[in-house]
């Protein structure tokens, strides 16, 4: 049990009367690349808005590291059109925002790139970094606390060396090109310590070779920071290629779980992704 | 040497203005007009940076300034009434029996603490405005852009409101206003004298603002007003966070308020109407929005082409014999739109854009720019 970093259970999302992710249960285990896939509109953003905090879930627990993060039940209006499959009832309303669920160690990325466009390389890192800053507005206005400035600084030099953007550090952030900017919003997220990484679509608008890239990237910080990785990816060969476990959500239900291969060879996948054939 | 360089320029500026400063604190019966445009100048300084850090660095449309100016001003004010002229003041309604015992006693404490008094008031009343901001804030700060901006200009008007209501008669002196409000003190036992108090005060409250921003917080603020989602999702908490731009530039704003009462010795709710707003959101755009050495020069320009530059126009001209048609009062303010259209079509985001003076910056425009660097012939 303790080496499962985040566990969803029966997690449900309910918009209105449309069910956007139905009796979600993923677990990921410490130190694995987990993948989600599905066709679009299948509710794999909506399934990460909610872990992070961003919806309230209508019904279900978002566990991380041992402790729950996310809990709701179906209350008031929704109980009646409530159109989840899982009638599990939970009892407790656990409600936390997306920056304290940062803090406890989990960070993301977006499927359309959102950095602080008008700043600098170097201060969207250091940004990610005040997250977990120990001194109050009064001290740190009046620099009483320049250690504790100075290591973040340095740290945020460091994290832009290690992913191979210290030679922009004091470009606009808007000013790279697509894929450092790519790379870019996963450097901020790392800024923030976590110890689950969400990657949304990293993949997204990148060519084969630039994917290739990526690929190894990713493995590449997975082992330097001792992460976790959780992505949504559309690049069938990069979710191949790198991850240890597939979810396959199609009309936000789970159709498949396993291995990539497989998922590669489940019916119901293939048949969720190329269409039923009529004969 | 470059730093070295602006080390010096920034110093020599700096003693110059501070001698110019001076030399005017000494001839001041000459020079009244000056002396008042300045100091009026740099009470819209501040309020204008106290905004911008609002509007320019954290994203957050507010137009509350004058209501938090008025706060700042009317707890100024009567604090600082001396007791020997409320009766000529509250000559109406009387004056609320608490105010004038707590002033009776104030009044027979010892010298040091008279010295004090007047940034004892101001500080309270700073610190009034910051409560009612956070109060306020609990509930608007949820509101994103307009809607922000129309509920903090509500709050604005309530608070005029409040403060003229008869209600408030023997308080605020509801819509008679306050007036024998004392002038600036003099700082440091006299070793300053009493023309410098303003300029001092919002020296240092500027730099706890420029300092704030370059601070972690300062970058927080920066990262919600690039985008709220990715700040909140890098952990920055956007109440918080808010809560605090929030407090912080209602305090500044109520501080220069408590400088304007000083300043124009008698107060009353409408100084504090939604034009005043207005007229500090014109010297922030004029500057630029997230340019706190924008606003700073562009509160002076503003202040000083509105009221001395352009009185020209206002005057009857005559040349030959020909009385130049158009020349009458409140021309000037028709040429004063004027400009500032041309400013805004010229400098589309302000004066000084989002960028902070630099000495680099301004000598680099009279150097021609070398052609290896992209300069043109």
């Amino acid at each position: 049990m303790s080496d499962i970093l985040l566990k969803t259970e029966h997690l449900t999302m309910q918009f209105g009367g449309v069910v956007a992710v139905d009796d979600l249960n993923i677990e990921i285990p410490k130190g694995k690349i987990i993948a989600l896939i599905g066709p679009n509109g299948a509710g794999k953003t909506t399934a990460f808005n909610v872990i992070t905090g961003g919806y309230q879930a209508t019904n279900g627990a978002v566990h991380f590291d041992g402790q729950i993060i996310g809990e709701n039940t179906p209350n008031k209006k929704m109980r009646k059109i409530y159109g989840g499959t899982d009638q599990t009832v939970f009892h407790r309303r656990v409600v936390n925002t997306p920056d304290k669920i940062t803090r406890l160690g989990m960070a993301r990325t977006f499927q359309n790139i959102r950095l602080f466009k008008d700043l600098t390389v170097f201060e969207n890192v250091l940004i990610a970094k005040h997250c977990h800053i120990k001194a109050g507005m009064l001290r740190s206005t009046f620099r009483l606390n320049h250690l504790e400035e100075h290591t973040m600084r340095q740290d945020s030099d460091a994290l832009l060396d290690t992913v191979g953007l210290g030679a922009y550090r004091d470009a606009k952030a808007s000013s790279l090109p697509y894929g450092k900017q790519r790379r870019l919003e996963i450097a901020r997220a790392l800024a923030t310590h976590p110890k689950l990484l969400l990657l949304d679509e990293p993949a997204a608008g990148m060519n084969p070779k630039e994917t290739d890239e990526l690929a190894l990237f990713i493995q590449s910080i997975k082992d330097s920071f001792e992460l976790t990785i959780f992505l949504i990816e559309h690049h069938m060969n990069l979710v191949m290629d790198i991850s240890d476990k597939i979810y396959v959500l199609d009309y936000g239900k789970t159709i498949a779980v396993g291995t990539p291969k497989e998922v590669q060879n489940n019916p119901a996948v293939i048949r969720a992704y190329l269409g039923v054939d009529e004969e | 040497m470059r730093i070295k360089r602006n080390t010096i320029l920034t110093l020599a500026v700096a003693v110059v203005l501070v001698g110019l400063l001076y030399w005017l604190s000494f001839n001041q019966a000459k020079n009244g007009m000056l002396v008042s445009i300045l100091q009026k100048s740099a009470i819209f300084a501040l309020v204008a940076v106290s905004m911008n850090l609002l509007n320019g660095f954290t994203g957050l449309f507010s137009l509350g300034q004058a209501g938090f100016m008025s706060i700042g001003a009317y707890t100024t004010a009567i604090l600082l009434i001396p007791v020997k002229n409320l009766d000529g003041v509250y000559y109406m309604n009387g004056v609320s029996p608490f105010i004038r015992a707590v002033k009776v006693y104030l009044a027979t404490l010892p010298d040091w603490f008279q010295a004090i008094y007047p940034f004892i008031a101001l500080l309270l009343g700073a610190l009034l405005a910051a409560i009612v901001a956070a109060l306020v804030g609990i509930a608007v700060l949820r509101l994103k852009s307009d809607y922000l901006a129309i509920a903090t200009l509500g709050m604005s008007e309530i608070i005029r409101a409040i403060c003229s209501s008869p209600q408030m008669d023997k308080i605020t002196n509801g819509s008679y206003g306050l007036n024998k409000i004392p002038n600036f003190p003099p700082l440091l036992g006299g070793l300053i004298p009493a023309m410098l108090t303003p300029f001092i005060v919002v020296a240092i409250c500027i730099t706890f603002i420029m300092l704030l921003i370059r601070s972690s917080y300062g970058r927080a603020f920066k990262a919600i007003r690039e985008d709220e989602i990715a700040a909140e999702a890098m952990g920055i908490s956007l109440v918080k966070h808010k809560a605090m731009s929030f407090v912080i530039s209602s305090f500044f704003a109520a501080l220069a308020g408590g400088l304007l009462a000083m300043y124009m010795r008698s107060i009353e709710a409408k100084t504090f109407s939604i034009s005043l707003t207005y007229d500090i959101l014109l010297i922030v755009v004029i500057g630029g929005i997230g340019s706190v050495s924008g606003s700073v020069l562009s509160a002076f320009l503003v202040t000083a082409s509105k009221e001395w530059w352009l009185r020209f126009f206002d005057q009857p001209l005559n040349i030959l014999g020909w009385q130049v048609p158009l020349f009458r009062t409140g021309f000037r303010m028709i040429i004063f739109s004027v400009l500032l259209m041309v400013v805004v079509l010229v400098y589309r985001r302000g004066l000084m854009g989002s960028n902070e003076f630099s000495w680099d910056r301004l000598l680099g425009r009279f150097k021609r720019k070398k052609l290896s660097e992209g300069g043109v012939k």
